[in-house]
């Protein structure tokens, strides 16, 4: 495979707008932005953020790609949808957050050891294995991500909530094994990839 | 033939024995009092929810709302589609609205949905409404009262609406930051609203209660302190997140900030189910970790 964030890099030079404008989803927009800091207030994981929404718009200007794609500050978005229906500009915020996150974690930028984007590439795995939410795989998965002993610590200090959910009916113990999921996910497997391939040629991200 | 009719999306927290299997329960009985029929897309996929952006980019989680709008239209042809949970609700109509305003992603759309010989059935022009949506628009506050039997007399109830029912797209006539609907969906079915619950539609942290619970749980935690301080006998919600978020971390939240919350929280379709006279099963609250007993008693007299 070849590097594809040199390939961008020799792609775009020194103009990263219109790199993320190319490539983030909803990116055109970034340009658009007239700084007034609505979103950064609206942010409900505000204080979380190494740079607000506000603040990478301004980075993405002046062409600071490294400490864009490098920051957990994406990763902080719970789509709200809060920024979005303030913005007076109407700047589709909570997508360029994502396509941002996206993008950086295409290209091997985005913070290794993140929770969130960890927990999001499992989701992932998770619905196109069979097509639905296996609950009980993608929890054991979470807690278990940083090994068994770690794995077990969690598990035991969210042992209510799991016996709580099972008791009341709302856990599948059987999706350990095995859970019927969609009838056609291995037809939507081959769909997803067929669209991951396209969306990799547009997009530069391809080998 | 039913009085309402919807091609029925009922995505994977709704599933047997899933997390909000209760919510279903309670959604099946208080469509058989509202003379709603709903017919289940065959086969439906998951919709990606609000964190398979990380991993599924663009078009391949557009994809994945695409087929299940197809399969709706090959098999409930001209039905609208109705959602009960909040993030199947939003990812279906984002993603049609996105396919729908960009040619360049519909054409790709479109090839890839001709790997699944769904390509003929996809027109893209049915909408995609949530089930309080539905209700409002369809049914209305007024007939949505007629079949109650029980008022829901002296239950005092928090309307926590969220996020996801409320943004981008919201309720048609509603406020972004102060939507009514549930506090009048609370009133039909003869409970008290808390209209002026300050939390109404703070974030829950959504599925970063799972990556990052110090952070959501403290979101949490004024959620359900907001409501205990206005006398909330309970919670209510439309959306299976806010549900699972705000009732089963309490006893964390508890434990944490030296709290001792013990709210339950319900759903919308709850309420009503019991106002029409459903027992506590049919109505999902044997579902509740936290049990809704104000309303179980209603439910059992």
């Amino acid at each position: 495979m070849k590097d594809i964030n040199t390939a961008a890099l020799s792609n775009y030079r020194n103009d990263f707008l219109r790199e993320v404008e190319d490539n983030v989803e909803e990116g055109r927009w970034v340009k658009m932005c007239m700084q007034c800091g609505v979103c950064s207030g609206s942010c409900p994981f505000g204080s979380h953020w190494q740079h607000s929404p506000q603040e990478l718009f301004m980075m993405i200007r002046a062409g600071q790609r490294e400490a864009v794609l490098a920051t957990e500050s994406m990763f902080m978005c719970t789509s709200c949808y809060n920024c979005v229906v303030r913005c007076p500009r109407e700047l589709p915020i909570t997508h360029i957050m994502h396509g941002l996150a996206n993008y950086a974690h295409r290209l091997g930028l985005a913070p290794q050891t993140n929770p969130t984007r960890r927990f999001a590439r499992m989701f992932w795995t998770n619905i196109v294995r069979g097509g639905r939410v296996n609950e009980l795989k993608l929890s054991l998965g979470l807690y278990f991500m940083d090994g068994f002993i770690s794995g077990l610590r969690q598990a035991w200090a969210m042992r209510k909530v799991g016996i709580g959910l099972l008791r009341t009916g709302r856990l599948n113990l059987f999706g350990l094994v095995g859970q019927k999921g969609c009838r056609g996910a291995g037809e939507l497997q081959r769909m997803l990839a067929k669209a991951r391939l396209l969306e990799d040629q547009r997009k530069g991200l391809g080998d | 033939m039913a009085k309402y009719e919807y091609s029925f999306y009922p995505g994977c927290s709704s599933e047997r024995r899933a997390s909000a299997s209760n919510y279903m329960t309670s959604v099946e009985s208080m469509c058989r009092h509202l003379d709603i029929r709903l017919n289940e897309i065959p086969d439906w996929n998951c919709c990606s929810a609000s964190i398979g952006y990380c991993e599924g980019g663009e078009l391949p989680r557009h994809v994945m709302n695409a087929r299940n709008i197809a399969l709706s239209e090959q098999h409930n042809a001209d039905q609208d589609i109705v959602a009960t949970c909040a993030a199947c609700w939003l990812g279906t109509k984002e993603s049609q609205e996105r396919l729908n305003s960009d040619r360049a992603l519909m054409a790709d759309a479109l090839e890839v949905l001709k790997e699944g010989g769904l390509d003929l059935h996809f027109k893209n022009k049915v909408e995609v409404r949530h089930m309080v949506e539905a209700l409002i628009e369809d049914i209305g506050y007024q007939e949505l009262a007629r079949p109650v039997v029980k008022p829901l007399a002296g239950v005092k109830v928090a309307g926590y609406v969220g996020c996801q029912t409320n943004r981008p797209f919201g309720i048609d006539g509603e406020s972004f930051e102060n939507p009514m609907y549930l506090d009048k969906m609370v009133e039909m079915a003869g409970a008290e609203p808390i209209t002026d619950y300050e939390q109404k539609v703070t974030c829950c942290g959504g599925a970063l209660a799972f990556s990052e619970p110090e952070k959501s749980q403290a979101q949490i935690k004024d959620i359900l302190e907001a409501a205990a301080d206005q006398g909330a006998d309970m919670v209510v919600t439309p959306c299976p997140v806010c549900q699972m978020n705000v009732e089963v971390y309490q006893e964390q939240i508890n434990r944490r900030y030296g709290t001792r919350f013990n709210m339950p929280v319900t759903y919308y379709s709850q309420l009503l189910t019991v106002a029409y006279g459903s027992s506590v099963s049919d109505a999902g609250l044997d579902g509740q970790i936290i049990r809704a007993r104000k309303l179980e008693d209603i439910a059992s007299s």
